[in-house]
This record gives structure tokens, sequence and C-alpha cells, in this order.
């Protein structure tokens, strides 16, 4: 049964999965330590979806090995998913179903016996403040409701272990607050999480170990601050007055800088390497140029330089989300 | 618990689901009822006076068997849109994330759907006693009748069982549905008795099971068109066999041809 001699919860070797010609997984290693929570941190199409699908047997790797909770994947999916709850990418409640119906029958096909599941939905709804919509159909809860109650549906067996799939994508700040509490109560009672992000303020509130994953790699491992340490050191941070000048701010900013520029609407950002030095000189040259610049300034590394460094794109932040939306 | 027994109960449990989808889309059922009845009304009318049965007799009563028989082919949509309903909200995802063998969500569904299958067959006999069609036999015969239906709506499940691991959108298999099922049902004995149609048709008609099931229900009930004549080629002279063999056949074929291609169409 349940092998509790290893203190991992999640160690994968080498999972490779292909889409035609294209690896989605191309070579993963994973360790997750039993009672940790671990975020998969990656832009559109890492292949952070494809890791959960293989690790929650889903879908069958290419190649590769990995135990979950103590159990192989290939050889015995049936005890893997005993022992753990998956929240997929999409919340995939039942919309034709009560809140109560979508835990209960979650429930019984856990063979908790019918009598127990439906206590246990009850539960649950009270746990995720759902109580008042418990015969309500799932399609009429609000986006916020539904993450509550597949999360909910995630737990009916009480898993040692979760898989959850971009948990917060969608919901709005306060809703994002509320599910990053129930979460870390969760992890306070000992259930080890393996969460996948694309947004560093929530791998770094919630996560003791961060993965970078791009283009199917593991990219970069560690915790928020060895993350940002891999960021290089200081950057060079100016805001333009005008919008038109940006490019002519990033050339120069260029000359000082020790990588490339990147900018971002009316900012310019750049690691540097010459600390006060350099800031020194770009705010003579920028001054010579009779430019109007609203700040200027140097930065301490923040997760999202660690993030554009090591992707080579910038991380979709809260904040883009928002103005899209 | 035994894993028979694991099997049963999450098969059962699947289906429940499926009935409460049922009840509550009652516009997703326009197909097991609105269409029938429509269908019924508007051949009963409009082409009533204009068709002769062979043998004579109502060509309402003649006409019933064979909305009988094309209603229950078209059951086999109930299911596959069903399963493509789930694959495309990602609902399978959860199931496939459960302790549950995975061929229990596709019984589910089958169950799910064989009960579905009773609700057609109780609109038409309404409709049909409300317009003025009548069991003309025994008792036997038409329970016989009944028990015919119901073996075919379980086998033309797997036929949608299999639909479903071929294509995987509602869309795709509403097109399938226009394309391939909705001739079939025609070029059959559904609406006109297959002697009136032409060469090739005629042929294509004689052997289509749906003109045998539609033939046999006649045959059952006592209506027009349900004569046999006995030294007729194999599905008209024996169309209750002729319908049981197609039943076994496809149940034999599709049930475990659709488990491994649907099983193969869920992998990636
Ligand atoms: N079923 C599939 N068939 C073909 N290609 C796929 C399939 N699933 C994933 N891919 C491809 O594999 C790559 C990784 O996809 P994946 O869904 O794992 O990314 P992700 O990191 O979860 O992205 P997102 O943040 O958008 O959810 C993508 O390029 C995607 O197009
Ligand atoms: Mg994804």
């Amino acid at each position: 049964m349940n092998d509790s001699t290893t203190p991992l919860a999640i160690e994968a070797y080498g999972l490779v999965k292909r889409y035609g010609p294209k690896a989605a997984l191309d070579g993963v290693d994973l360790d997750v330590a039993r009672g940790s929570v671990c975020a998969l941190l990656g832009p559109n199409g890492a292949g952070k979806t494809t890791a959960v699908r293989v690790l929650t047997t889903l879908t069958e790797p290419d190649a590769g090995t990995a135990r979950v909770a103590g159990h192989d994947i290939a050889t015995d999916p049936l005890e893997v998913r005993r022992s753990i709850g998956l929240a997929a990418q999409d919340a995939t409640v039942d919309g034709l179903l009560t809140g109560h119906e979508n835990l209960a029958m979650i429930g019984e096909l856990h063979h908790m016996g019918r009598k127990r599941a439906l206590t246990r939905a009850d539960e649950l709804l009270a746990q995720f403040s759902l109580t008042d919509a418990r015969d309500k159909l799932a399609k009429d809860y609000s986006g916020g409701m539904r993450r509550r109650l597949d999360l909910a549906a995630t737990l009916v067996a009480t898993p040692e272990l979760l898989f959850l799939d971009e948990p917060t994508t969608g919901l709005d700040p306060r809703a994002r607050n509320d599910l990053w509490d129930v979460l870390e109560s969760l992890v306070d009672e000992g259930v080890t999480i393996l969460l996948t992000t694309q947004y560093l303020e929530e791998a770094d509130r919630l996560a003791d170990d961060i993965v970078v994953v791009d283009h199917g790699h593991v990219i970069a491992r560690g915790d928020a601050r060895s993350l940002k340490r891999q960021a290089g050191g200081d950057h060079l941070h100016v805001i333009c007055a005008r919008r038109e000048d940006v490019e002519a701010v990033a050339a120069i900013v260029g000359r000082f800088a020790s990588g490339r520029p990147s900018t971002d609407d009316r900012a310019v950002t750049a690691p540097a390497e010459g600390g006060v030095q350099a800031i020194a000189q770009l705010a003579q040259a920028l001054a010579e140029e009779d430019i109007e610049l609203e700040d200027l300034g140097l930065r301490q590394p923040t997760l999202d330089d660690a993030f554009l460094t090591l992707t080579g794109a910038p991380a979709e932040s809260f904040d883009d989300e928002e103005v899209a939306a | 618990m035994s894993s028979a027994q694991a099997f049963a109960t999450d098969t059962w449990v699947i289906a429940r689901r499926g009935i409460k989808h049922i009840r509550r889309q009652p516009e997703a059922l326009s197909d097991a009822t609105i269409q029938p009845i429509i269908f019924v009304l508007l051949f009963s009318y409009v082409f009533g006076g204009a068709i002769s049965v062979p043998g004579g007799g109502s060509y309402k009563e003649f006409l019933m068997g064979g909305i009988f028989a094309q209603t229950i082919v078209f059951g086999c949509f109930g299911v596959a849109m069903a399963l493509a309903y789930d694959r495309t909200n990602g609902a399978i995802d959860r199931f496939h994330s459960l302790p549950i063998a995975r061929s229990t969500f596709l019984s589910g569904h089958s169950v799910a759907n064989l009960i579905r299958s009773i609700i057609p067959i109780v609109f038409m006999t309404a409709t049909g006693l409300a317009i003025g069609w009548r069991v003309h036999s025994s008792f036997l015969d038409a329970l016989a009748g009944y028990g015919l239906m119901f073996v075919f709506s379980f086998a033309v499940i797997w036929i949608g069982v299999m639909l479903a691991s071929l294509v995987s959108t509602p869309e795709a298999v509403q097109g399938i549905a226009f394309v391939v099922i909705f001739p079939i049902t025609f070029i059959a004995s559904t609406f006109v008795p297959t002697s009136t149609l032409p060469g090739v048709l005629k042929t294509i008609a004689e052997w289509n099971p749906t003109s045998a099931l539609a033939n046999s229900l006649r045959h059952q009930f006592g209506n027009p068109g349900g004569a046999i004549p006995h030294d007729a080629i194999f599905p008209l002279a024996h169309p209750f066999a002729y319908t049981l063999i197609w039943a076994v056949a496809i149940v034999l074929v599709c049930a475990p041809l659709s488990v491994v291609l649907y099983q193969r169409s869920i992998k990636s």
C-alpha cells in the first residue's frame, strides 16, 4: 500500500510527452517532498498541464518514470488515483448537478458509501462557504464559487497529494486571496500540493519550491530567493514621461546595461553591473538627449525579472490579466 | 468490494448522473420527443393520402412502425452527444482522475441512455394512440414488438459510443447525424413500402435493418404492411430474426471495438 518510507510525494525522471513532432515535455525531472508545496511556473504552452496530466495518470508519457504518493504511474495508476485529488485547468465541476450532488457523486465513486458521501459533501460545502448554494445547479455558480467547488471536489477523499492546475486563473483578487488562505490551511494539515501557475506572486506566496518550465524543459528551480539571485544583480529602471521616447531611451540604456533592455509601455528595464556608477552615467546621457523622465532608478531584481531572464519572455502578471479582462 | 461489484456500483453512480442530465436538459431530448411526433403528424397528414399501402389499410398505422424504427436508430445520438459534451467540457478528466475502472464511464453512459430510450417509445405510443393507431394483434405479439425495440435501442447505443470515439465535438456528432444516419433511416421502409422504390434503392432498403425493424413492428402490432411474404429474401421473410441478428452483430462488433477506439481516442 502506501510506501511511507520515502519522503518524496512525487519523484519523476526524464518525463517525455510528444504531440506530433513537438515535445510538450522534453525530459522533466521533478522531486516534491511530502508536506511541501511545489509550484510549476511557466508561460503558456510551457508544458505545465501536460506534466500534471502525466503525473495524475490522465495520459501516458512517451518516456520516463514517475512515482506519485509512492505508487508507480505506469504500473499502479489506480493506487495513484486513490491517493490524489486533481483540479484541472478548466474547472470540471458538473454544471447540471447541484454543488451537493457533485461532491456526493465523487464520494460514491471513491467507494466511501452513499451515506458517508452525502455527509462528506455537506462538510465540504460548509468548509468552502457554499452551504447556501448547496442545491443550486453548479452552472449557476459564479466563477469563484465554481473554483471553490472544484477544489472541494478534489478533497472529498482527503487525499494526501493535490494537483491544482492554475487554481486561481480567472479569479478576482479577493477570491484569489481567499483561495490562497484555504490552500495554506491545507498545507498546515500536512497535504502536499503541486500547483501550476503563470503568476510569480502566487508561486512566491504559496510555494516552498518553484520549478520554472519552458518549452517542456525545467530551466530553473529553487525557492523565490535563489531564483531572484539567478536573475542577476541590479537592474536599471527608467520610466519615460512620453511614450514616444521609449525606443530612444532603450537604446541609451543599452549602452550602460550588461544585458538586453526590455520595454513595457513607458518603462525600460535592463540588468546592470555598474551599480551607482552606471546610473550616474545613464542620467547624464539622458539629460544630454533632453528626454523628459518620470522616474530613474536602480532596482533589486524581482521574481518577474527572474522569470524574464530565465524564459526570455515577460511573465504574465496580474495587471496584464486585469487589463485584458 | 470485488472489482465486479465496484464496476456495477460505479456504473450505476455514473448512470444516475446521466439520468439527471437528461431530466435537467429537456431541450436536448427533442430528437426523442418532438421530432418523432412531428414526423408522425407531418407524414400522416401531408403524404397520408398519396401513399397506398400494399394489402390495404391506413397509412397512419403503417407509418407508426417506421417512425418507431427511425426514432430508435436515432437513439445512437443521445449517447454520442452526451459523451462528446463530457469530452469538450473536461468532465471526463474528473472521472478519469478517480480510482474507478475507465470502462465504467462508458457503461454508465450506456445504462443512462438505455433508460433514456424508453422516453421516445412512450411518447410515440401516446402520439400514435392519439391519432388513431391501434395494436390489432395479441398482447404477447405486441410485447415481443416492444421487447425488440428495447433490444435494438441497446444495440444502437454502441454505434453511438463508436461515433463518439471517432469524432469528439457535439457539432461533429450532429454533422454525422445528417450526413449518414438520416439517409439510412430514409432509404428504408420507414415512410413508404420498399416495393415502391426503384432498383438499387429497393435492394438497399430491403437489406436495411431499419426496414426490418419497421416491418417486424408492423407485423407484431398487426398493422398494415405487416404481412410477411414467405417466398421473399431473408430480411423480408424473417424480419424479426433479421433484426435480432443485426442487434447481436452490432453489439458483438461495436461494443468491444468502440471501447478500444474510445480508450485510444482519450489517451492523448
Ligand atoms: N492533446 C494535445 N494535442 C496536441 N498538442 C498538445 C496537446 N496538449 C498539449 N499540447 C501542446 O503541448 C504544449 C504544452 O501544452 P500544455 O497544455 O502542457 O501547456 P501549459 O504550460 O499548461 O500552458 P497554459 O499555461 O496555456 O495552460 C503546447 O504547445 C500544446 O500545444
Ligand atoms: Mg495549462
